[in-house]
C-alpha cells in the first residue's frame, strides 16, 4: 500500500500524469457524448473540467502540478486559431458573396454581447476591472487574454469569462434557437461562434457541418471584430 | 506526414504573428496575425493540402483545449464567487443577447438579398 501512494506521489508530480489525465478524461466523456446523441447537457468540456477538477481536489494535487502536464494541451490554442485560416480560406467563394451581411451580424452581435454584459454589471455595480474583463468574454480565450490586457482589464479572468461564456453557449443555444425559430444550422452556427467562441464552435462542429464551418469563420470573423473594436471603444471610459 | 508538414506551417506563421505582435505592438494578438497572413498566404497552391490536413486534424478537437482552462477556472471559484450569481445571470443574459442579435440580422439580411435575387 504504502508502495503504492508513493508512485502515486511519483507519477502526480511529473507533467505526465496532468496529460494522461486530461486525455483519458476528455475520451471517457466524449463517448459518453457521443452515446447521449450529443445532448447539450453532456458536453464533453464541462464534465472533463468536472471531473479533473474533483480528482485534483480529491488528491490535493495543486493546478500548477496538473498544469505543467496540461500545458502541452493547451499551447495548442494558439496553433488552433492559427488554422482557422483553413476554413476561411476554404468558404472564400462564399465568403465574398455574403461577406457584408457576414460582417454587419458579426459586429452587431459581438457587440451585442459585449455592451450588453458590461451594461448590465456596471448597474449592477461591477468594479471597473471586472467590467473591462467582462467586455472581451465573447473572443476566444487567448485573444480574450490579450484584449483584456490591453484595455485594463485582469487576463485571468477574462479568461475565466471567455470559458464560461463558451458553455454557456454551448449548453444554451439549441434550446434558444429552437424557441426564437432559427432552424438554418449556418445561421445557428455562425451565431453560436459569434458569442461563444471556440467552445461554442466546438459543440457547433459536432451538429452539423455547416454549423461548424459558420462558427469556425464566426469565431475568426469575431477575433478581428473584437480586437479591433473593443480596444477603440474602451478608449472613450 | 503531410499534417505535420502542415503542422510547421502552422507554427512559422504562428512565430512570425508573434514577431509581428510584439515588434509592432498592435491591438492583434499573435496568432491572430498568424491566421491572417495564412489565410491570405493559402492561394499559394503548396501550402493547401498540408495545411489542409493540419487544421481538420486540430480543429475537430477544439473542445479538448479548453479542457486545462477550463479546470483552472473550476479551480479559481474563489474568483468566480466574488460577484458569483450575478456575474453568473450577466454572463448568460449577455451571451443570449449575442446570440439572438447575430441570429435575427443575419436572417433579415439573407432573406432580403434572397428575395432581391428572385425580384430581378
Amino acid at each position: 500500500m504504502s508502495d503504492f501512494v508513493e508512485l502515486w506521489i511519483y507519477l502526480s508530480a511529473t507533467p505526465l500524469f496532468g496529460l494522461t489525465a486530461s486525455l483519458s478524461v476528455y475520451v471517457m466523456a466524449h463517448t459518453l457524448y457521443s452515446r447521449l446523441n450529443q445532448t447539450p447537457i453532456a458536453n464533453p468540456v464541462l464534465w472533463s473540467v468536472i471531473v479533473l477538477a474533483g480528482i485534483l481536489h480529491l488528491t490535493r494535487t495543486p493546478y500548477q502540478t496538473y498544469f505543467s502536464g496540461a500545458q502541452f494541451i493547451h499551447f495548442l490554442l494558439g496553433p488552433a486559431v492559427v488554422a482557422l485560416a483553413w476554413p476561411l480560406w476554404e468558404r472564400r467563394v462564399e465568403l465574398k458573396k455574403r461577406a457584408p451581411a457576414l460582417i454587419v451580424a458579426a459586429i452587431a452581435g459581438g457587440l451585442a454581447a459585449a455592451l450588453s454584459a458590461v451594461v448590465m454589471g456596471y448597474v449592477l455595480g461591477l468594479p471597473d476591472e471586472v467590467l473591462r474583463s467582462l467586455a472581451p468574454k465573447s473572443v476566444t480565450a487567448p485573444v480574450a487574454m490579450g484584449v483584456a490586457e490591453r484595455i485594463g482589464g485582469i487576463p485571468a479572468l477574462a479568461a475565466v469569462f471567455a470559458v464560461i461564456t463558451g458553455m454557456i453557449g454551448a449548453l444554451s443555444a439549441k434550446y434558444l434557437f429552437d424557441r426564437i425559430g432559427i432552424h438554418s444550422p449556418a445561421v445557428r452556427g455562425f451565431a453560436l461562434g459569434t458569442a461563444s467562441h471556440g467552445i461554442g464552435a466546438a459543440r457547433a462542429m459536432q451538429v452539423h457541418p455547416d454549423a461548424g464551418a459558420y462558427a469556425g469563420l464566426a469565431l475568426g470573423i469575431q477575433v478581428i471584430v473584437a480586437s479591433l473594436s473593443l480596444p477603440l471603444i474602451a478608449r472613450l471610459f | 506526414m503531410t499534417a505535420l508538414k502542415g503542422f510547421a506551417w502552422v507554427l512559422i506563421f504562428q512565430c512570425a504573428g508573434e514577431i509581428i505582435a510584439q515588434v509592432v505592438s498592435g491591438l492583434w494578438p499573435g496568432p491572430v496575425i498568424g491566421m491572417l497572413m495564412l489565410a491570405l498566404a493559402l492561394a499559394w497552391p503548396p501550402l493547401r493540402e498540408p495545411v489542409a490536413s493540419a487544421a481538420n486534424a486540430l480543429l475537430p478537437h477544439l473542445s479538448l483545449l479548453f479542457v486545462p482552462v477550463g479546470v483552472g477556472v473550476l479551480l479559481h471559484t474563489d474568483l468566480i464567487m466574488l460577484a458569483g450569481w450575478t456575474l453568473l445571470a450577466v454572463l448568460t443574459l449577455s451571451t443570449w443577447i449575442g446570440m439572438v442579435v447575430t441570429a435575427l440580422v443575419l436572417r433579415a439580411l439573407w432573406q432580403r438579398s434572397s428575395q432581391g435575387e428572385t425580384d430581378e
